[in-house]
């Protein structure tokens, strides 16, 4: 008998035909709500159209020598700076050792570009953007940019030197389309 | 077994001696909470109708956080919704014929309650806030099919508003209050989003009135005659398992809809965008408001229309009084059964009625439901109180299956 089969196993397992049943009840609930909630946390996620705007391009030969500029991308400001033969100087000439976050300035450009320094404005400590775009902006101690939010000094390669910020600015991923134009992400 | 108290028992005890929360579900919806054991799958509908509710909120929130209400970019985040955000077709869908399931299901708790006789003493107040819940989702429904801002929504808003125009006197500056403006424009799209968003939150609160005057009496059930205790079992976990059954059975019909059928209930109409310079040839609201939008189109009479409309629910409040038949269940009057049965065909007749254009055939037995509807309950159901002979009524609930199995 079916019954019968039951109160052996229940027996054996130390359960009773009662608990199976809530047992998979609740689990099957679970489920059902799990599959329900994980469609709306998704949905917070970037939208198709959102990702889509996921690449910048411009035109870097209008970026003089000495000259830093502002690019947007992914709704945040990415610094473009065309650095003069002093300021690469400057950022080689470092002892990488003695860096917070070590990197040499080689590999934060690309070859045979390494006039050209481009990285997410976005300070690593809290998510200001460091001020030193500008000529009469503040520049921080190593000639690069400086947080005014809470006092981070990064060098004219982008790394951190001084303050709170624990990481080098990010480069973020670009490439060369041609000698002029740069598309970023 | 140690009758030393568990760490965890003496923290739940702590906590519960500040705040009794355990007690108080307990005592609403659990183990100290008797129901009578007689109660059949239409009495499901009132927690399928709470679960809806919730379904309303959390997709309703999330479908918030995507939506802009301006009137040149709401059509546009709707579709951006529909085709960009992930899941946003799945949340969007849920949300538009969740709100058909919600008018489904409480309208099954409705006439369960005309059919079952739940409005008679001693719940009248009970059916009071049943009603006025039924209004709040009425509002509600409205509010929310006006925010994809299509040609039905922005047509539809212009109609029902202008309802109030029918006032004596003052109507068209009411009009002009509701709209914030001269015609439906973005002030009243912004302040449709924000009434949208609140009454949910009021037919919450609704909804705890509803079961606490619940409480009082108790529930009633297919009988209709008051339950002994000894009729009673505890709502956890007897009814909470029939519950949970019924919810099983009822999502799958749910997501059967929300998946494969998901615009059979919508108007294509509502996926062209507003143009307040061009009225479509045909405008129905949504199917649940069809019966009284057919009572406002067979009187020709703009006032006298509206007031039939909004009479028509309003009326409801005195069907307490207006039945006047002690005996609760149509069960035991079987001449009450008829008519009830009668009052539903005449409701969906007047559904299809107002889902036609308003001449010829439809316009002629709109006419004949709207006076069914208003005699049904003004007279037929005062008279029937005293000319019915019911049927006679069981001792108790366990007494006729107790013969049964003599």
């Amino acid at each position: 008998m079916a019954n019968t089969a039951h109160a052996h196993a229940a027996d054996a397992a130390g359960e009773t035909r009662r608990d199976f049943l809530l047992h998979t009840t609740v689990a099957m609930g679970a489920v059902g709500a799990g599959m329900m909630v994980w469609p709306l946390i998704s949905s917070m996620n970037p939208a198709a159209d959102t990702l889509s705007l996921s690449t910048t391009e411009f035109n870097i030969s209008g970026v003089a020598e000495g000259q830093r500029i502002i690019v947007v991308w992914r709704g945040k400001p990415v610094f473009v700076a065309h650095r003069t033969p002093a300021e690469i100087e400057a950022a080689r000439k470092v002892d990488v050792s003695e860096l917070r976050d070590p990197q040499k300035d080689e590999v934060r450009v690309k070859k045979d570009k390494d006039q050209y320094l481009i990285l997410v404005g976005v300070c690593t400590h809290l998510g200001c953007i460091p001020l030193g775009i500008k000529a009469n902006d503040p520049h921080g101690d190593f000639g690069g940019w400086f947080c005014p939010c809470h006092g981070s000094h990064y060098d004219t390669s982008g790394r951190i030197r001084k303050g709170p910020a624990p990481l080098n600015l990010e480069v973020p991923e670009y490439q060369f389309l041609s000698d002029t134009t740069v598309r970023i992400g | 077994m140690s009758t030393e108290k568990s760490i965890w028992r003496k923290a739940y005890e702590w906590h519960e001696e500040r705040l009794p929360i355990v007690h108080w579900l307990d005592h609403s919806l659990g183990t100290k909470y008797p129901v009578p054991r007689n109660l059949n799958y239409w009495w499901n509908f009132g927690s399928l109708a709470m679960f809806m509710l919730a379904v309303m909120i959390f997709s309703g929130i999330f479908l918030a956080m995507n939506y802009t209400p301006h009137v040149t970019l709401a059509f546009d985040s709707v579709e951006r919704i529909m085709r960009d955000v992930n899941f946003g077709w799945l949340i969007r869908y849920m949300h538009s014929n969740g709100a058909s399931f919600f008018f489904i299901v409480v309208y099954i708790h409705i006439l369960r309650g005309m059919y079952y006789g739940s409005y008679k003493a001693p719940r009248e107040v009970l059916w009071w806030i049943g009603i006025l819940i039924y209004l709040a989702m009425m509002a509600t429904g409205f509010l929310g099919y006006v925010l994809p801002w299509g040609q039905m929504s922005f047509w539809g808003a212009t109609v029902i508003t202008n309802l109030f125009s029918a006032i004596p006197g003052v109507g068209k500056a009411v009009v002009t209050l509701l709209w914030g403006g001269f015609s439906v424009d973005n002030p009243t799209l912004n302040r449709f989003f924000a009434l949208h968003y609140l009454l949910p939150f009021v037919i919450i609160g609704l909804i705890f009135l509803h079961i606490w005057a619940l409480h009082v009496p108790g529930a009633n059930n297919p009988l209709g005659i008051d339950a002994a205790p000894a009729d009673k079992i505890p709502f956890f976990p007897y009814y909470v398992a029939k519950d949970v059954f019924g919810l099983g059975v009822f999502v799958v019909i749910y997501f059967t809809v929300v998946f494969w059928f998901p615009n059979i209930l919508g108007d294509p109409l509502n996926y062209v965008k507003a143009n307040p310079l061009q009225t479509p040839p045909h405008i129905v609201p949504e199917w649940y408001y069809l019966p009284f939008y057919a009572i406002l189109r067979a009187i020709p009479n703009k006032l006298l229309g509206v007031v039939a409309m909004f009479g028509s629910i309003l009326i409801m409040f005195v069907l307490p009084w207006l039945d006047t038949s002690r005996v609760r269940s149509a069960n035991f009057r079987p001449v009450y059964r008829v008519f009830f049965w009668v009052f539903l065909l005449n409701a969906v007749t007047l559904g299809w009625c107002g889902s036609q254009l308003a001449e010829g055939l439809p316009l002629i037995l709109s006419r004949i439901g709207t006076f069914w509807y208003f005699f049904h309950l003004l007279v037929i159901l005062p008279v029937l109180g005293w000319v019915e002979t019911p049927k006679p009524l069981p001792a108790s609930i366990s007494q006729p299956v107790m013969k049964a199995a003599e």
